[in-house]
Order: structure tokens, then C-alpha cells, then sequence
């Protein structure tokens, strides 16, 4: 599903190149639930958002979905973001005057699809996050984890590819995270490929696989014994 | 384009900080309002002076013989010569564009003897030989009979048609004048109709009515005129302007009169289409003027417009980076704050509109109907609003160039970091 190959980035800071991923070698298959890891300053926001299409890499390739990621104008890559990926985001990044619906079918609404369609499809997925009943309320009135499902109810309208989720945890309290990792991993099980960004340990081993980012580079990718969040909640 | 979202996300943009989208949206519509107004005044203005050229159609000219200023032909200089009716048919013949070539003699005139005599009441009149083209070269309204017309020419009737103040100094009070009979220098003419004039300019107004027209051939053979003609008042088709006729009908005149060809002095004419075209020049430059401040108002309403949207562009820069993610393309992004600019632009115009056409009402309301200042009906025609509402338009989609253009300039991962 992802294939990078010798990843390199770096940014400029003043006179100075800051050299972040210094060739990431790396691939996901179809159905996996990868975390990465790392502590601040490490590349994997850098790496997430070159998964994401938001950014470019500076040399290496970058396959998903057997289409080479290279050289995109911003259209084909918007294109391509809404059509390959979900994004689940630490701040969740709800549109705070959209309902919660509405917010759910954005992603729909630029691939042009009809309002009524676009509406029906939103809701189905926020029946499958729990929060049907909270279709007309606006993000203000939800609390962090109703949020948070929102937020991967969006993530999912579109039937991306694959899953990106940045510290989908970060803001929330331990028993609301595991609620939500439980959400993840029902989504994975569904067949769903899913890449989840964090630094808490106890999120990673929610994973199937967990990949070690330091200093731009891989040092430990290995499987592991998945830990069920439901029985931590 | 114009989906229900689309409309709900500009409502809810522009009103979530009301007070500020309606100062901003100010500047735009006094800058409309100033030029509505200016492009009405003009108009006023415009219509006021055609007002007082209204007594006359304007694409005309008038001119008598005076005499030749060099010699040609063995012919002497100062010679005088009389127009007369062959040339006027020449003239129809071989100048195009004309619409009326009317001959006209005249008796009396400023400061003339009493030379018309009713019954014990006499006066001193201008008595013109006229064909019925005349009446619509100097409009006038028939107030009771009719005009002179062919019949009256083939015949040489001996008919009179009289302005409202000779009919007031010859008649009693509610005397039925048709029917009666004048003598103009010891002829009779009988009365067959009353006029009333319109007048060219305030200053003859009264003038205008102390008139009588006869039928060219009647007159000219009871004051033994032959076939001489006083002058000519020729007006020229629409689509043609005597100014540009006028070297034709001044060669055919020559030829006929065996006059110099360069010799300028011996035709005299008075152009009222130039006169007429100057003060129109007049209005062109002031309608300009009316454009240029009116537009370079607006222009600083379309400034505080363009501000705005640059900062709502900022405050929403994380918002876009998400709808980026979520897979917006830039024209979408920028389409959004081009709308959003463009309807702020155009509801802010229309009111400008609105307000000043409630303006221009009230000023219609209250101007003296008829009165004697040059400015009547000051308003903007249709052309002038939708070229206003287009300037709007261009004016709101340059006002949202440059922030839609900021609201993509940022890359999308660095809009989503923005907080």
C-alpha cells in the first residue's frame, strides 16, 4: 500500500540546512496498523506529512497505492489527498461553525458529490462512531472524544486508502483515548490500513507494528503482540 | 457554483464579525452612492440645458445671403444676391442627408412699425411666409384650427396662423379667432389656427408667441417677393449632423450664384448643431469627471474590502489548510474568497444604489416642475446602473485577488500547524 524508498528531507533554518529524514526506508501493507514512534525532533511529523501529500520529499521515492507521489500540482495532490487518504489530526480540526454532520461530509462535498448523497453517506459513518444522535450539534457542544470520532467519521467518508493519524490521542484523558484506539482498531479490523503517529507507548502497543524514528532515521521496526484497548477502558 | 453550502459558508463567514463586514462594506457603498449621484447631477444638469434647446430641433442650421466679398466671373465684388427657390430645390437634389430645407421670407422684425391691423386693435408682429415643414423644425403646439399645410401653398390661400400673444393683442377675451380676418400691411389673411411656442431660450419666450405664419407662396406673392427667399432653416437627418452638410449646401449655393468658391464671406449662417455639440462636449467632459471621482471613491471602499478579506483570509488559515487536507483544490479555496468578496462588494453596491435612487426620488419631489434652472430630472438610466454593478463586480473580484491568492500561498502543512 506504501512504499518509500532512501526518503530524504530537510528544511532550511536561517543560512543553515536542517537535515531531518535521512533516508527512511519503509512499507505498509493493506490491512496493517503501524505506529511510529519517536520523540520530538525525530521526523515523524516530518514523515506523516510527506505520507499525507503535504509535504514533499527531497529526494526518494514515494509510492501509495502503486501511484508514484512525485512532482504533484497542488490540484492532482488535493485530488489525491481526498481520494487515497484520512486524516485524523491531534486537534482534531473540525470546522467549528459546521455541524457535525456537515464536517463529515466535507470531504465528499469536493469530490462533488450531491448534497442529499454526501448526507446520507455522513451519516452512516457517524452512526458507526456512536454519534448518530449528535449530527446537528456543532463541534463547540462535543467534548473531546465525540470530537475525536467525528473527526475519524471524516476521515472515513471519502473510503480512503489509507488512514494517516497524527497524536489522535494527544489531547484526550487515557480512558477516552483507549475509547478511541478501541474505535481504531474496530476500523482496522474492518480491513482498514491504518498509520498512527504517537509517542505514548501504551497507544503504540494498540498497534500491530511499531516502527522506532530517531534522529531521521529507522532504528527499530518491529510486529507486535497487539494489546486490546477495550480491555483497558 | 452557486450551491446552498456555498452560500451558507459566505453568510456565516461575513457574519461572524457583523459590525466589522458592515463598516467594511461602507466605504463601498458611499463610494457607489457618490457615483450615482455625481452621474444623476450631470444628467440633471444635461437635461435642464436640452430643456431650454428643446423649442428647436438641434441638428439645424440657418442661413440668408449677404454679399459676395470677391469677384469671380467678370462679376464685380460686394454684388448682392437673394436666394431664391431654385435653390432650395437644388439644394433637396444634390445634398444628401437633409430632412427639411424650409424657405422663409419675413416682415416686421425687432423694433418694427404696427404693421398688422384688426379692427381698431393694430400691432407690430414678425409675419413669416412659410411651407408646413417649419412646424417641425421649430415645434409648437396648436392650440386651436390647424397649421398651414400643402393645400394652402398649391393654392396661395391667404391664410394666417397666429402665436397666442398676437391672438391676446388683437382679440377680446374667449373671441373665437378662426374664421376672422387680419390685414398684414393691407392684405387680408384669414385666421385659420392659434399656436403656442415652446421657445429657444428664456429671453424670447415671450417674443415666440407674437408671431403669424402664412403659407410661403401666398406671401411672397402679396408683398411682391417673386421668387426670392429671405433664408433657409435646414435641419439634417439623424444620423447625419448639418455641421458636416453645411460645405455642400454652401457649394450649391455658389454655383447657382456664380459666387467665388473660396469666398466665405458672402453665405451667413448661424449653426445651432454646433453650438449644440460644444455644450454637449460640456456634458461628456463632466459625465468623465462624474466617473473618475465616483470610481476613485469606490476604489478606496473596494481597499477596505480587500483588507478585510486579508485578514479573514489569516484568521481562517488553519481552517483552509484542513479543508486542503481534506482534499480542496486551490481554485476551490480561492473561488470561496473571491465570492465571499465579490457578494460583500455587490450587496454593499446595491444599497449604495438603492440609497441613492430613494436620493434622486426625493430630489424629483421636491424640484419646482418647469422652473428656470437649467436641472431637470436628475436620474441614471439602466446602461449607467449595470455598468455600475459591473465596475462592482470587477471592483469585488480585485478586491479578493490578492487575499485568495494569500489564502494558498501558505502550504497546506504549514496552515494546519497555524492555530
Amino acid at each position: 500500500m506504501i512504499e518509500i524508498k532512501d526518503l530524504h528531507k530537510s528544511y532550511k533554518v536561517g543560512k543553515n540546512a536542517l537535515h531531518v529524514l535521512k533516508g527512511i526506508n519503509f512499507s505498509v501493507k493493506e490491512g496493517e496498523l503501524v505506529s511510529i514512534m519517536g520523540s520530538s525532533g525525530s521526523g515523524k511529523s516530518t514523515l506523516l506529512n510527506i505520507l499525507g501529500i503535504l509535504d514533499e520529499a527531497d529526494e526518494g521515492t514515494y509510492h501509495l497505492d502503486g501511484v508514484p507521489i512525485k512532482n504533484l500540482n497542488e490540484r492532482i495532490a488535493a485530488n489525491y489527498r481526498n481520494k487515497f487518504l484520512g486524516f485524523i489530526f491531534q486537534s482534531f480540526n473540525l470546522i467549528n461553525y459546521k455541524s457535525a454532520l456537515d464536517n463529515v461530509a466535507l470531504p465528499l462535498y469536493y469530490q462533488g458529490i450531491s448534497r442529499g448523497e454526501r448526507n446520507d453517506r455522513a451519516m452512516s459513518y457517524l452512526e458507526k462512531v456512536g454519534l448518530a444522535e449528535w449530527a446537528t450539534h456543532k463541534p463547540n457542544e462535543l467534548s473531546g472524544g465525540q470530537k475525536q470520532r467525528v473527526a475519524i467519521a471524516r476521515a472515513l467518508a471519502s473510503h480512503p486508502k489509507v488512514l494517516l493519524a497524527d497524536e489522535l490521542t494527544g489531547a484526550l484523558d487515557t480512558k477516552t483515548s483507549y475509547e478511541i484506539m478501541d474505535l481504531v482498531q474496530k476500523i482496522n479490523d474492518e480491513g482498514k490500513t491504518i498509520l498512527v503517529v504517537t509517542h505514548e507507548e501504551d497507544i503504540a502497543q494498540m498497534t500491530k507494528r511499531i516502527v522506532h524514528l530517531k534522529d531521521g532515521v529507522i532504528i527499530n521496526d518491529e510486529k507486535v503482540e497487539q494489546v486490546r484497548a477495550i480491555e483497558n477502558v | 457554483m452557486f450551491s446552498r453550502d456555498k452560500w451558507n459558508e459566505v453568510i456565516e463567514s461575513l457574519s461572524s464579525n457583523l459590525f466589522r463586514t458592515v463598516l467594511t462594506a461602507f466605504g463601498v457603498f458611499w463610494g457607489i452612492f457618490i457615483l450615482v449621484i455625481l452621474l444623476a447631477a450631470g444628467n440633471g444638469l444635461e437635461n435642464g440645458v436640452k430643456n431650454i434647446f428643446s423649442g428647436i430641433s438641434s441638428n439645424s442650421m440657418f442661413m440668408w445671403s449677404q454679399t459676395a466679398s470677391k469677384p469671380y466671373k467678370g462679376l464685380p465684388k460686394g454684388r448682392r444676391y437673394n436666394f431664391d427657390l431654385d435653390d432650395v430645390t437644388s439644394i433637396k437634389q444634390k445634398v444628401n442627408g437633409l430632412k427639411y430645407v424650409s424657405p422663409r421670407n419675413q416682415l416686421g422684425g425687432f423694433g418694427g412699425d404696427n404693421n398688422v391691423v384688426r379692427g381698431l386693435k393694430n400691432g407690430a408682429f414678425n409675419v413669416y411666409g412659410d411651407y408646413p415643414d417649419i412646424q417641425n423644425q421649430e415645434p409648437m403646439k396648436i392650440l386651436q384650427g390647424r397649421f398651414i399645410n400643402q393645400n394652402d401653398i398649391e393654392n396661395k390661400r391667404k391664410v394666417a396662423v397666429i402665436g397666442e400673444g398676437v391672438l391676446s393683442e388683437l382679440y377680446e377675451i374667449d373671441e373665437n379667432p378662426l374664421g376672422t380676418y387680419v390685414k398684414i400691411q393691407g392684405v387680408n389673411f384669414m385666421v385659420i389656427g392659434v399656436y403656442k411656442k415652446r421657445g429657444f431660450g428664456g429671453g424670447n419666450a415671450e417674443e415666440d408667441q407674437k408671431q403669424i405664419y402664412t403659407p410661403f407662396t401666398a406671401f411672397s406673392q402679396a408683398f411682391n417677393y417673386g421668387e426670392r427667399v429671405g433664408w433657409m432653416a435646414i435641419t439634417a437627418k439623424d444620423s447625419y449632423s448639418v455641421t458636416n452638410l453645411k460645405e455642400q449646401i454652401f457649394d450649391v449655393i455658389k454655383t447657382n450664384h456664380k459666387i467665388h468658391p473660396e469666398d466665405d464671406r458672402a453665405i451667413g449662417n448661424f449653426d445651432l448643431y454646433e453650438q449644440f455639440s460644444k455644450i454637449q462636449g460640456l456634458f461628456i467632459a463632466l459625465n468623465a469627471v462624474a466617473y473618475f471621482v465616483g470610481i476613485l471613491i469606490l476604489l478606496s471602499g473596494v481597499i477596505g474590502i480587500s483588507n478585510i478579506m486579508l485578514i479573514v483570509v489569516k484568521e481562517r488559515t488553519n481552517e483552509i489548510g484542513v479543508r486542503r487536507a481534506l482534499g480542496a483544490t486551490p481554485w476551490s479555496i480561492r473561488g470561496q474568497v473571491l465570492f465571499e468578496s465579490v457578494f460583500l462588494t455587490l450587496i454593499a453596491g446595491m444599497a449604495g444604489i438603492a440609497f441613492a435612487t430613494g436620493i434622486l426620488v426625493i430630489i424629483n419631489f421636491v424640484l419646482p416642475e418647469g422652473g428656470d434652472i437649467p436641472f431637470a430630472n436628475p436620474s441614471v438610466d439602466l446602461p449607467t446602473v449595470i455598468i455600475a454593478l459591473l465596475i462592482l463586480i470587477i471592483a469585488g473580484l480585485l478586491a479578493g485577488f490578492i487575499p485568495a491568492q494569500n489564502a494558498i500561498k501558505v502550504k497546506p502543512v504549514d496552515a494546519l500547524r497555524t492555530e
